[in-house]
């Protein structure tokens, strides 16, 4: 099997590319890439994202042809593709974070600053919260409802669709922290950063 | 529930751990991969390495340390020490740091903290500001508490955050090695002020400290760094002693 973690220069991925290093002991042969040719061939790809939303398109559209790969992956391929943080956000329409950005529009639902109640609540979201599972997704597969996962974020992805949730977590709101949608995959926390549970959810990606 | 994280800190010097956990089955008692691994094991929420390296011929030293936790540890990692440019940062994130906390770089020009939250985004930029109180004002101190750079605390954390801080991680120098506990005064009016999380740091001689860190000093985080080196406390225990009481953490 062959797992292709996106590279495309916008922020720091060398925790994603441990975690998966780490869980898949010789089974995946893993490329840290943004080659195209490469893409094409995966059998599943793992999209991060650190920044801002518009930060991460804007990288993703710097490198040509890359979105169009995505696209074919996910919508025509029908392959599997985990997005983490920002690339779980790139999910949508339309972002506003620096400015109104538009998204992959995999998943129809926009990417707004969590409502921190005029500064009760701490932004960034940062830390361990809970995950309250809403439905069955193969990533969570031995994971138990009420588990921590490891947050850092000031925004948050509000689908259109309830029903592509697989998970929320409570802060200020019940954020949406997990969506599947056929072969699309998204967690708005880091397993790559949530210790044996995170990796759990690396392991139950790889074995999908 | 979002929890409160207990971060334990390790002084490196040179690559070694300085000051460290005293057990007796460590195989090597000053390699700060071994001791982040116990600690990450043991229930840390977050580990923080704080290089105190001198000279600068041997101040690569912390990025092979960095390199070889983030294949073992997989809870956030933040280094800090001897940040001073933009090109410092991006190697400790390539080495795979989570966090870099900025000190002396930020007070000397805060376009560092400006730029490197638009390029990495806000959520690795962390100001670590070392507050002395001097008459009425807390002052921000710089190279490892040297120097006063005559700055009020309270104004420059404000001004970290509007710069892009994600987080400030706020040490006592009074309380700082003292053991007795953070200066709740000085991490209440910062986190009241600010609308980003506050890690407290400096004083923790015990559990209760720790409470008072978050109950009354309305701290998001609480690093502490000798009670869990010497075996005094393990991580777990605090967070049982935190739990019972009525604090949220990670179990």
């Amino acid at each position: 099997m062959k797992l292709s973690i996106v590279d495309y220069k916008s922020g720091n991925i060398s925790s994603v590319i441990n975690s998966f290093k780490k869980v898949e002991k010789d089974k995946v042969n893993i490329e840290v890439t943004a080659d195209i040719k490469k893409l094409n061939s995966s059998d599943k790809i793992v999209l991060p994202g650190q920044g801002s939303f518009k930060s991460c398109i804007d990288a993703l559209n710097s490198i040509s042809g890359l979105v169009d790969t995505l696209n074919e992956f996910v919508n025509v391929k029908k392959k599997p593709l985990l997005g983490i943080c920002v690339g779980l956000q790139m999910f949508a329409d339309v972002g506003y974070e620096e400015t109104e950005t538009k998204g992959l529009g995999w998943i129809s639902g926009k990417v707004s600053k969590i409502d921190n109640q005029g500064g009760k609540y701490k932004l960034p979201h940062i830390g361990w919260n809970e995950i309250n599972i809403v439905k069955d997704s193969k990533i969570f597969k031995s994971i138990e409802n009420n588990s921590h996962m490891y947050f850092v974020h000031s925004y948050e992805f509000i689908p259109n669709d309830n029903k592509v949730i697989s998970a929320t977590t409570d802060y200020s709101t019940k954020v949406v922290c997990s969506v599947e949608k056929e072969n699309i995959f998204g967690t708005q926390f880091h397993p790559e950063k949530s210790d044996k549970t995170g990796l759990k959810l690396v392991d139950n990606f790889i074995n999908l | 529930m979002l929890k409160n994280r207990i971060i334990p800190c390790l002084d490196v010097k040179n690559g070694r751990v300085v000051k460290g956990i005293n057990f007796v089955d460590l195989q090597d008692a000053g390699d700060p991969v071994e001791q982040a691994k116990i600690y990450s094991d043991g229930g840390a929420d977050e580990i923080c390495f704080l290089d105190i390296t001198a000279s600068n011929e041997n101040r690569d030293t912390i990025y092979n340390v960095v390199k070889e936790t983030s294949k073992k540890c997989f809870v956030p990692l933040t280094v800090g020490g001897g940040v001073r440019s933009i090109e410092d940062i991006n190697k400790l994130l390539n080495c795979g740091a989570d966090k870099v906390s900025i000190n002396t770089a930020a007070v000397k020009d805060s376009n560092v903290v400006l730029e490197s939250s638009k390029k990495f985004g806000s959520q690795c930029i962390v100001v670590a500001i070392d507050a002395k109180k001097n008459g009425d004002k807390w002052e921000v101190y710089t190279h490892g508490g040297r120097n006063n750079s005559g700055l009020d605390a309270l104004e420059f954390s404000k001004k970290m955050e509007d710069s892009g801080a994600g987080e400030l991680l706020v040490t006592s120098m009074d309380r700082d090695g003292t053991q007795i506990g953070y200066d709740i005064d000085l991490m209440k009016k910062i986190s009241s002020m600010v609308n980003i999380p506050l890690i407290a740091s400096g004083g923790v001689g015990n559990l209760d400290h720790l409470a008072e860190g978050i109950k009354d000093g309305n701290a998001s985080a609480v690093l502490a760094a000798s009670i869990f080196h010497y075996g005094k406390h393990s991580v777990i225990e605090a967070k049982e002693y935190l739990n019972s009481k009525g604090i949220p953490v990670r179990i």
